[in-house]
């Protein structure tokens, strides 16, 4: 990383990390919103973005992970935040068993199967399934989270919270991108037949891209789950799915930093146009197709990455 | 028995609607390889234009019950047909050349652009057609009775897709759409004129899902100006279980979606409903991945 982008990205996580400071609860709020979208992004950004399965029903393993946070907690009195690898491992292991017989469906067919899952989920999720998930009302009652014996609840606390595991969720995923797991997703994506002819299971990582963004949803779900202390399925609808995918694409399928900024532009515009009252999602239309017409590959393209030999030989294995 | 055709008879007429939606997709599709995801709300301004053409010149008073409703859809066709090369020209040209997802977001961007207009427009609540343009007859056909008006759109929604039927497979231009869906540098080689081809399907398709809008007035008596997307998204499932691309495949799968979507809330459970359709397209991807009249595409190396 060159100087002055390294100095750039510092200046805006010290800017972001002192937000609560300058800005009123409601904005605080807001900016909690973004960082959880942004967390599914990351995690749908695996999916779509890396491995370019089209997945339009990403809500579904959200609402996987928040409604098994929400049962833990409220039915076995669990901490909110100690459901948090469970409810990931939940989505993951959902996710796995919903994929493996579609993932080998070509582009727009598991368009519409994943869809498909995540409509079949809200309808379950309404019609009570299990007995468990509480119907059209949902679950309420979840218990506040805890963290060192602080109780989080005010819309600053949990931005700490919410935005750390945005930090590290980035930390983790720029990882996973540099190492051999992440290249094989990208030649997936560019040519699979090329990756299945260089050796590459291609079932296997799929799977696994599917698997990992899932069990992230999940992970976000409770956080979710945590910070609103009641949910429902209306929470988890085709419209969240269609925000996620906007959110990849319109970042620059593929890039972590253009993801984030997109989060903040889809969920942070409409708080904007909020002087056009009724008409801001008229004009959230509008902006979406001048931005798509003026920036077809997204807001910050995907570049292809340049590994050196060290560290493709450091990533080996 | 009875119970069992009336459903049957209903979900045909509901898969009729079903499939006229889904050839706009389908072709659309056939010719861009794009998932023209605002064709549900061009349905969807099928209905409220219908609504407000059929309330303010009073077509039926004037014309008369059978003549008034068929001006009222051909103008209908004819407005969203307009709409849809609109939009083909505003939201779809300039991505012509850009990557295939994003034209869906710009498709999404103009889906929620369009919602929007309406709401503002109509405002947000249920808008109600009038309920005595149409006689409330009943018909004694094989022992059933049947609504008139669902008969009707069985009979309208076969005959629009006949119709278009030979259109694609007996006319010169018909053969130029196909010529452009199988391949379009071949067929611009050919000295067909690609861009007219899109046209033209931004105009048929949007005309079909247009006409299918007034359907639905006429049939449930209420619109609603979200309702393009759960319409679109079940005429969409409905061109992918045919088989998405292929015209033949989106009429059969319409119909049968409309027919087990039908039976499946009237035997199974009317609360999943809308999961049934979606998991018979599951089972039926497992089984065949390319839906039903799909031609397996071999991978291009």
């Amino acid at each position: 990383m060159k100087h002055g982008k390294l100095f750039a990205v510092v200046l805006l996580a010290a800017l972001l990390a002192a937000a609560p400071l300058f800005l009123n609860a409601y904005q605080v709020d807001v900016l909690n919103s973004i960082g959880l979208y942004g967390l599914l992004a990351l995690g749908l950004n695996l999916i779509l973005g890396e491995a370019g399965l089209f997945n339009m029903g990403h809500a579904a393993f959200y609402a996987v992970g928040a409604y098994t946070a929400a049962i833990l907690n409220t039915r076995y009195q669990i901490p909110i935040l100690w459901t948090l690898p469970l409810s990931g491992l939940t989505a993951g292991l959902f996710a796995l068993v919903v994929a493996r017989p579609v993932v080998h469906l070509r582009g727009d067919y598991l368009l519409i199967v994943t869809i498909g899952v995540g409509e079949i989920v809200r309808i379950a999720l309404v019609n009570d399934i299990f007995g468990m998930t509480g119907g059209a009302n949902g679950i309420f009652g979840i218990s506040r989270p805890q963290l060192f014996g602080i109780v989080i609840r005010r819309p600053w606390e949990f931005f700490y919270l919410i935005w750390g595991c945005v930090a590290l969720t980035i930390f983790l995923f720029l990882r996973l991108k540099q190492s051999r797991f992440g290249r094989a997703l990208n030649y997936l994506r560019e040519d699979e037949v090329a990756a299945e002819g260089s050796g590459i299971n291609t079932a296997y990582y799929k799977l696994a891209a599917f698997g990992l963004g899932a069990a992230w949803a999940g992970m976000a779900g409770t956080l979710f789950a945590a910070k609103m202390t009641i949910i429902s399925p209306e929470s988890f609808n085709f419209w969240e799915s269609v925000v996620l995918f906007m959110i990849v694409i319109l970042g620059g399928a593929g890039n972590i930093a253009g993801v984030l900024l997109a989060a903040f532009l889809v969920i942070g515009l409409p708080e904007l146009f909020r002087e056009f009252a009724s008409a801001r999602m008229l004009v959230f239309g509008l902006v979406m197709v001048v931005m798509m017409v003026f920036r077809p590959r997204g807001l910050l393209p995907a570049r292809g990455g340049r590994f050196s030999p060290v560290t493709l030989a450091r990533g080996r294995g | 028995m009875e119970e069992f055709f009336q459903q049957l008879t209903n979900g045909l007429a509901v898969g009729g609607i079903y499939a006229l939606i889904a050839l706009g997709y389908t072709m659309v599709y056939g010719v861009l390889k794009l998932i023209n995801f605002a064709h549900g709300d061009l349905f969807t301004y099928g209905a409220y234009l219908g609504l407000t053409l059929l309330t303010s010149l009073a077509l039926t008073d004037r014309l008369g019950f059978a003549l008034g409703v068929l001006v009222l859809v051909l103008m209908v066709m004819g407005l969203v047909a307009v709409l849809g090369a609109i939009l083909e020209r505003a939201a779809y040209r300039p991505l012509r050349e850009s990557p295939r997802l994003s034209a869906v977001v710009s498709a999404l961007g103009a889906s929620i652009f369009l919602q929007n207009t309406l709401m503002l427009i109509y405002g947000a609540r249920f808008q109600v057609y009038p309920d005595n343009i149409l006689p409330a007859t009943t018909l004694h056909l094989f022992g059933l009775y049947l609504p008139l008006m669902r008969v009707l759109i069985v009979l309208a929604s076969v005959a629009m897709m006949a119709a278009l039927y030979l259109f694609i497979q007996k006319t010169r231009i018909g053969t130029a759409i196909r010529a452009a869906a199988i391949d379009q540098g071949a067929a611009r080689l050919m000295g067909i004129d690609v861009n007219r081809v899109i046209l033209l399907v931004f105009l048929m398709g949007p005309a079909l899902g247009g006409a299918a809008g007034l359907m639905v007035g006429l049939y449930y008596g209420q619109i609603n100006f979200t309702m393009g997307w759960v319409y679109g998204m079940k005429a969409f499932t409905a061109a992918i279980l045919g088989g998405i691309g292929n015209i033949p495949g989106a009429m059969v799968g319409g119909l049968l979606l409309g027919v087990i979507e039908a039976l499946g809330a009237a035997y199974l459970s009317i609360a999943w409903k809308d999961a049934i359709a979606f998991l018979v397209l599951i089972l039926i991807l497992i089984v065949r991945p390319t839906g039903l009249l799909g031609e397996r595409v071999a991978d291009k190396i």
